[in-house]
């Protein structure tokens, strides 16, 4: 609760809003205390004073009273209804929508329907039929604002109903013998209660405005009595001459509807969750990038990542996903990359192209140089550029990788034509192609399909097209099989192969399966904790794994047709990178850790192409 | 699509019958008998049975509402009697007005609200984005007849660029421009509060959008950044924004009310008032049961244009 506060309140916005309303509440409340002149005294000799004139605030309105005690009483009068008003039809539509949640059935598909039916008017409509029907006044203006409202309320308390209504306590209470009227005063009203309040404090601003409104129509409070909205209603005709008598009653109206509306925001951010971790923030074009140290020489590899280091900076919090990693790859060859989940391994694919969702995702350091040329600092439209074009992606799960809502050809199409001019039939025809490149059988009609229309085998071939589109040097390819079954696995991995062999291709293959690494790369590095921890020739390190993870890692793989081998799990969990210890990452989980493992920084080393991170390793290398 | 448009147009029939027991159940709570209600206490017990059997008001409730029904099926909406003309005549007439004013408000609060909507999450947290959350959180706690009322005593009577009120000069109008002239003030004082909703809403609805797989897999392709926003991302965020527009679209057509009357434009609703202040009540009736039928047939053509923007939707 005091943290809820805190929010609140760190929230500026919020508590001026706060602060505003306490004001005109306190105001409001003490007005027949106040040494006011009565509001409905007229002195038509003294009308239309101006603003700080003798013995009037705010001056007096056409009938010589004096506005400022009509605005506090009238404020006091347009407060009293709006907030009757929605005491009304919180109650209301809150007791229709809990009866039909609970009982469910036809009782709620009776009072649904109908509840739909009033929620089909534009809601000025109603409230202005109920005034006909009733007459104008401000009893029936209540009436008709708060019956209005009752729809809303219905709705949104019989859809948390529902909900709570196939909980099992209620089903206790229903076997222990208890009534209806009981279970839902003493079981449901408490669960239910903290959202009708909810739905109050967004409503209650706007039935104030909608009373108002019908008082300034006419149709509400009548003379003498005022409130708000009839002082400016009456106030309107002499708004040319005399504009001060609009325009208390109208910034009065517009301060507290702003405050209720500031502190409702206030209160929703507060309450909602992932406003506090800034998870919707919207990531920008490319990371951020804020290196510090020395960025790392050129090498002749097609595409080299040197020391990256790559952060998510959240509130006060330091993730190190990406702990200076080095990695690379040269034409026609194929890097695994292979680790746990939450290893880093994407985030190190993504921070090479700038895809790292930022905020939060921050490159503090290394380079990646395709090419010689460094990406990391390189401004936006040369990335763009390379994006697609040199270095193309293979993400996991192309449901959510596809756009919905583009024909897979159009997605095809706009790969080409973001790096080539070329016609709307060109670009097409190439679609199909790249189709056919893929095996998708029937291409001609595939290419109008939408993603949702495929399966997801298909679906991955399209993404796997669309890597292809502008014949790449790189593909990165992050767990593009990861979803999909056996079968299919293994024809888009020698699909991978083939297009490797025949175009010259690089890859970069990051999986956590060492089944699909054997099958297709060349050399295979291990990343623990945004760290490599081993590196070498496939084979080498599947034979003789010099790592402890890698020998762990390897060792959890059930052997097809290899009988009751006991599969050994790994204990304990990879470790939070927010706070890492300075010594190696997997010593607290590595049986043959000893003291010195957990303080010194190990450095990764080796002869020829093969290296490791650590002090006891399992093999020489 | 057409089968869609079909089914769609069938479903709406319930609401429009609900529509008009509602309407009919809220007129039947009259405190006292309806015919003296709309003649006034002054009529004579003579006039008073006459018209109760004019209007079949000594018939029972059911069979009163199937007659009823039955007459406003044969476009017999009644008369009003402060006008002495048919009611649907009137009403007709002047939905045409308002249909001006808040179609217009309508298109304004649309482009203005998703423009300053995507800007803001575009920038999110820059100058642009502040400045318009600023704007927006004034433009929704402003009431609509305060603020016309306001831009009135600027435009009009201090800068003298606008007409004050009403729909066509009264001298020498009549043409589109002068419309035009007389439009720009209201048009702009109702779609305030709107536009600062669809603003808001908008900015979520992209920022939901641009947090997506998609759109960092656009990004990959090389896809400049603004088409990543005006295309892929606005066009996934339109599948949300559309429902609010439809939303609002009823807003608007309330708000159009107050606007109606600061403005003296001679529309639906203006009349409406009008009308419950004279105590026609035939006429308030055939306006509210008229302009909610409408209303039904636009959302209608909403969850049309929501079919057509997104595949996935069954037609």
């Amino acid at each position: 609760m005091s943290t809820f506060f805190k929010l609140l309140f760190r929230n500026r916005l919020a508590a001026m809003g706060a602060v505003v309303l306490s004001v005109i509440l306190i105001l409001v409340l003490i007005t027949p205390l106040l040494p006011l002149q009565n509001p409905d005294i007229t002195a038509t000799a003294d009308r239309f004073q101006k603003p700080f004139a003798d013995g009037h605030l705010l001056g007096t309105d056409h009938l010589g009273r004096d506005l400022l005690s009509r605005l506090l009483h009238g404020t006091r009068l347009s407060l009293a209804v709006g907030i009757s008003a929605a005491l009304i039809a919180a109650t209301i539509g809150s007791a229709i929508g809990i009866i039909a949640g609970y009982f469910g059935g036809r009782t709620d598909n009776i009072i649904m329907r109908g509840v739909d039916m009033l929620m089909a008017f534009p809601y000025i409509l109603l409230a202005l039929a109920i005034v006909a029907a009733l007459g104008p006044g401000l009893m029936n203006a209540l009436i008709a604002v708060a019956a209005v409202n009752v729809p809303f309320f219905a709705r949104n308390i019989r859809g948390i109903t529902v909900g709570l209504a196939g909980r099992e306590f209620i089903d206790a209470a229903r076997l222990a013998g208890m009534g209806h009227t009981r279970i839902i005063l003493t079981e449901l009203l408490p669960n239910v209660l903290p959202v009708i309040i909810i739905a109050m404090s967004t409503t209650i601003g706007w039935m104030i405005l909608e009373t108002a409104g019908l008082s300034f129509l006419g149709l509400g409070s009548q003379p003498p009595q005022a409130d708000l909205g009839s002082m400016l209603g009456e106030a309107r005709s002499a708004m040319i001459s005399h504009p001060h008598t609009s325009v208390v009653p109208g910034i009065m109206i517009f301060l507290i509807v702003m405050s209720i509306n500031l502190l409702g925001d206030g209160i929703r951010d507060a309450l909602d969750p992932r406003l506090r971790s800034g998870a919707l923030s919207r990531p920008r074009a490319t990371t951020l990038v804020e290196r510090t140290g020395d960025v790392p020489e050129a090498t002749d590899d097609l595409l080299a990542i040197q020391d990256l280091e790559t952060q998510f900076h959240v509130n006060k919090r330091i993730y190190r996903a990406v702990g200076g990693v080095s990695l690379s790859v040269k034409p026609g060859e194929c890097l695994g990359v292979i680790g746990e989940s939450g290893s880093g391994k994407s985030v190190t694919a993504l921070s090479v192209m700038g895809l790292v969702a930022s905020p939060p995702g921050v490159i503090t350091a290394g380079a990646v140089r395709f090419r010689g040329e460094d990406l990391i600092d390189a401004p936006y439209e040369s990335l763009r550029q390379k994006r697609g074009d040199r270095v193309a992606y293979i993400f996991q799960d192309p449901l959510s990788t596809l756009h919905p809502l583009y024909r897979v050809g159009q997605q095809l199409a706009e790969a080409i034509q973001s790096h080539h001019k070329i016609s709307k039939a060109e670009a097409r025809e190439r679609a199909i192609q790249l189709l056919e490149d893929v095996r998708i059988p029937n291409a001609e009609s595939r290419v109008d399909n939408f993603p949702h229309e495929m399966s997801g085998g298909m679906r991955q071939r399209v993404g796997i097209a669309m890597a292809l589109a502008n014949e790449p040097n790189v593909i990165i390819a992050d767990e593009p099989t990861t979803a999909l079954d056996v079968t299919v696995q293994a024809q888009i991995l020698s699909l991978l192969d083939d297009l490797r062999r025949d175009r010259g291709l690089a890859i970069v293959f990051i999986t956590h399966d060492f089944g699909v690494v054997a099958q297709l790369c060349d050399r295979v590095a291990v990343v623990y904790a945004g760290r490599v921890v081993e590196e070498g020739p496939t084979g080498a390190v599947l034979d003789a794994p010099a790592h402890p993870y890698t020998k762990r890692l390897i060792a959890c793989v059930p052997e097809l047709g290899g009988g009751r081998r006991m599969l050994s799990a790994i204990p304990g969990l990879p470790p939070v990178v927010d706070d890492l210890p300075p010594g190696c990452a997997f010593a607290p989980r590595c049986d043959k850790a000893q003291e010195k493992c957990r303080h010194i920084d190990i450095s990764l080393a080796g002869t020829g192409d093969r290296s490791v991170r650590c002090l006891y390793p399992e093999e020489l290398v | 699509m057409g089968g869609y448009i079909v089914k769609r147009l069938v479903s709406a029939v319930p609401v429009l019958l609900g529509i008009t027991i509602i309407v009919f159940l809220i007129m039947s709570l009259i405190p006292g008998d309806p015919a003296t209600a709309i003649l006034g206490s002054y009529a004579t017990p003579e006039n008073v049975e006459k018209l109760n059997r004019d209007l079949g008001l000594d018939k029972p409730m059911v069979q009163r509402y199937f007659i009823w029904l039955g007459n406003m099926l044969t476009g017999d909406f009644g008369r009003s009697f402060s006008l002495n003309r048919p009611v649907l005549d009137e009403v007709s007439e002047r939905f045409n007005a308002t249909l001006v004013l808040a179609g217009t408000a309508f298109v304004l609060c649309s482009l203005l609200g998703i423009l300053a909507g995507v800007i803001s999450a575009a920038r999110q947290y820059g100058l642009a984005d502040k400045a318009i959350t600023f704007v927006v959180l004034i433009g929704i706690s402003v009431p609509s007849f305060f603020l016309g009322m306001m831009m009135i005593l600027l435009f009009a009577v201090n800068l003298r660029w606008l007409p004050v009120s009403g729909m066509y000069a009264i001298y020498g109008g009549g043409d589109l421009p002068d419309l035009i002239n007389h439009l720009i003030m209201p048009a702009l004082a109702l779609a305030a509060v709107a536009t600062g909703v669809i603003a808001r809403l908008s900015r979520s609805a992209m920022l939901e959008v641009l947090r997506q797989d998609f759109i960092r897999t656009a990004r990959a392709k090389g896809v400049p950044e603004r088409r990543v926003i005006m295309g892929h991302a606005l066009r996934a965020a339109m599948v949300s924004i559309i429902p609010i527009l439809g939303i609002q679209a009823g807003f608007v057509l309330s708000g159009a009310v107050y606007i109606e009357i600061v403005f003296q434009w001679p529309g639906v609703g203006r009349m409406l008032v009008d009308a419950i202040l004279k105590r026609d009540l035939l006429l308030v009736q055939g306006g509210v049961v008229f302009v909610a039928a409408c209303y039904v047939l636009f959302n209608i053509s909403v969850d049309v244009a929501q079919s057509l923007l997104d595949p996935r939707i069954k037609t």
